[in-house]
């Protein structure tokens, strides 16, 4: 075949194309065959993170797959108005894909109290943050907190993850007195002013602002939710 | 079997662990060295698949490396390097799900590394299979050595534990009435640039005359 001539243009331009043919093929492939697996995990990320709203902690070993199905008894998803409203499927809803007219929703047992679970999504720092906040069946008590996030600082905003941050959510009251909006808050310590103490945790020192992100999430949440909870109230 | 084992090959293998490390001697890929090693599991797992990507693309460069077009050479390294990274990510992804979170996209950004493109253009481009495999293994060992050392200060400093097991026992807190308390500096980046540097000059102190 002699010396090949591996400067030419055509040489050039049917190697490149050949070689992206295969990488494609063998991207694609391994995509295909690792799919099902990494779907897998991260359902089942997300049904820990749900879990960890109702008080079981995350990262122990448990079959969570069968606690969810246990505990987890509904997941509807609710359209604009409470009357539009799908029985089940509102775990496949992908938080990017939460709005006012897709709201999934959780309705939970646990020691055979319903605890409703209301997913949220908002801004940290320097990324997205997401959460699910576990209500009692008053609509009105937290029963308990799980908050994530993609990249806040280690050691400042990333300690949201952590269990005294969320424990510390529970018991306290969504709404104060009578009004409708959503009161519970997360303030700066010596900032509380006029919030009772039933309606407010700590944020966390050294992480003002994604602690006013968990904040705000929190309320959008909640009030993206009024009305379904409303209709739920005992 | 002997010339596999030859005294060059045994050269190619060793100098990059230590007289040829591409962090603590070349400063190469520091970025993901300051990124993931808050924590010595993730830091291990960095390591472990820049070794792999390492030695793998170093392998396929030098089998191809006689029919690669000199102009696009460039191109061809970095199209191998992102399919076997896409390859690792997506196996992370499928095994170890909690580690590849940790690692979000720094598995990713090992396509930048500069350690891969700088073995790939100064090895493999001009030896044999083995010879390259060697050369990634071992350049993706050394630089997996100074990721556990930063990543064991830093865990063991910044969180009391290792491994993810606690060290620093909780009555020790000053919140449980001890006098020791975490140092939050460590797990931040700029608290590994420092520990880098104090590795690089230990090395260097160390081997003071064998470094060029």
């Amino acid at each position: 075949m002699g010396k090949l001539n591996t400067n030419g243009n055509a040489y050039t331009i049917i190697y490149a194309s050949i070689m992206v043919i295969i990488v494609a093929f063998l991207l694609a492939f391994v995509a295909q065959v690792l799919g099902p697996t990494q779907k897998a995990n991260e359902d089942n990320d997300k049904k820990s993170q749900i879990l960890a709203a109702l008080g079981i902690e995350k990262g122990s070993d448990y079959d969570v797959e069968g606690k969810y199905n246990e505990m987890v008894k509904a997941d509807p998803i609710y359209g604009k108005t409470v009357a539009e409203k799908q029985d089940n499927g509102g775990f496949a809803v992908a938080n990017k894909d939460m709005s006012e007219s897709n709201r999934p929703f959780y309705v939970a047992e646990v020691d055979g109290q319903t605890k409703y679970v209301v997913p949220m999504t908002g801004a940290g720092l320097w990324g997205g943050i997401w959460g699910y906040v576990a209500l009692d069946d008053d609509c009105e008590t937290v029963y308990g907190t799980y908050f994530s996030h993609e990249s806040e600082t280690a050691g400042l905003g990333a300690r949201i993850t952590e269990k005294w941050f969320q424990d510390s959510f529970k018991g306290k009251k969504v709404h104060a007195g009578g009004a409708s909006d959503v009161a519970l808050s997360v303030v700066k310590k010596g900032k509380e002013g006029k919030i009772s103490p039933d309606n407010y945790v700590n944020g966390i020192t050294g992480a003002t602002l994604t602690s006013n992100g968990v904040d705000e999430m929190i309320k959008k949440g909640l009030g993206m939710y009024a009305d379904i909870l409303d209709n739920l109230k005992k | 079997m002997g010339k596999l084992f030859s005294k060059e090959n045994g050269e190619v293998f060793k100098s990059p662990l230590n007289l040829n490390n591409p962090i603590a001697v070349q400063v190469l890929g520091i970025c993901s060295a300051l990124a993931v090693t808050s924590q010595l599991k993730p830091a291990i797992v960095m390591g472990l698949s820049v070794t792999v990507i390492t030695a793998f693309s170093n392998v396929i460069i030098s089998l191809i490396r006689k029919t690669i077009p000199n102009r696009i050479r460039i191109i061809v390294q970095l199209v191998v390097v992102a399919a076997l990274v896409t390859i690792v990510s997506n196996i992370l992804k499928a095994y170890v799900y909690d580690v590849s979170v940790q690692l979000s996209v720094y598995v990713g950004l090992i396509i930048t590394n500069c350690i891969l493109m700088g073995r790939l253009e100064a090895f493999a481009m001009m030896n044999g299979p083995w010879e390259s495999f060697l050369d990634g293994i071992a350049n993706g060992l050394g630089y997996a050595i100074i990721l556990v050392i930063v990543g064991f200060v830093r865990e063991l400093l910044g969180f009391g534990s290792i491994f993810g097991f606690q060290i620093i026992p909780d009555s020790w807190l000053l919140d449980n009435g001890g006098g020791y308390l975490h140092n939050g500096m460590m797990t931040m980046p700029a608290m590994a640039l420092i520990l880098l540097a104090c590795v690089i000059w230990a090395h260097r102190a160390y081997n003071k005359d064998k470094i060029q």
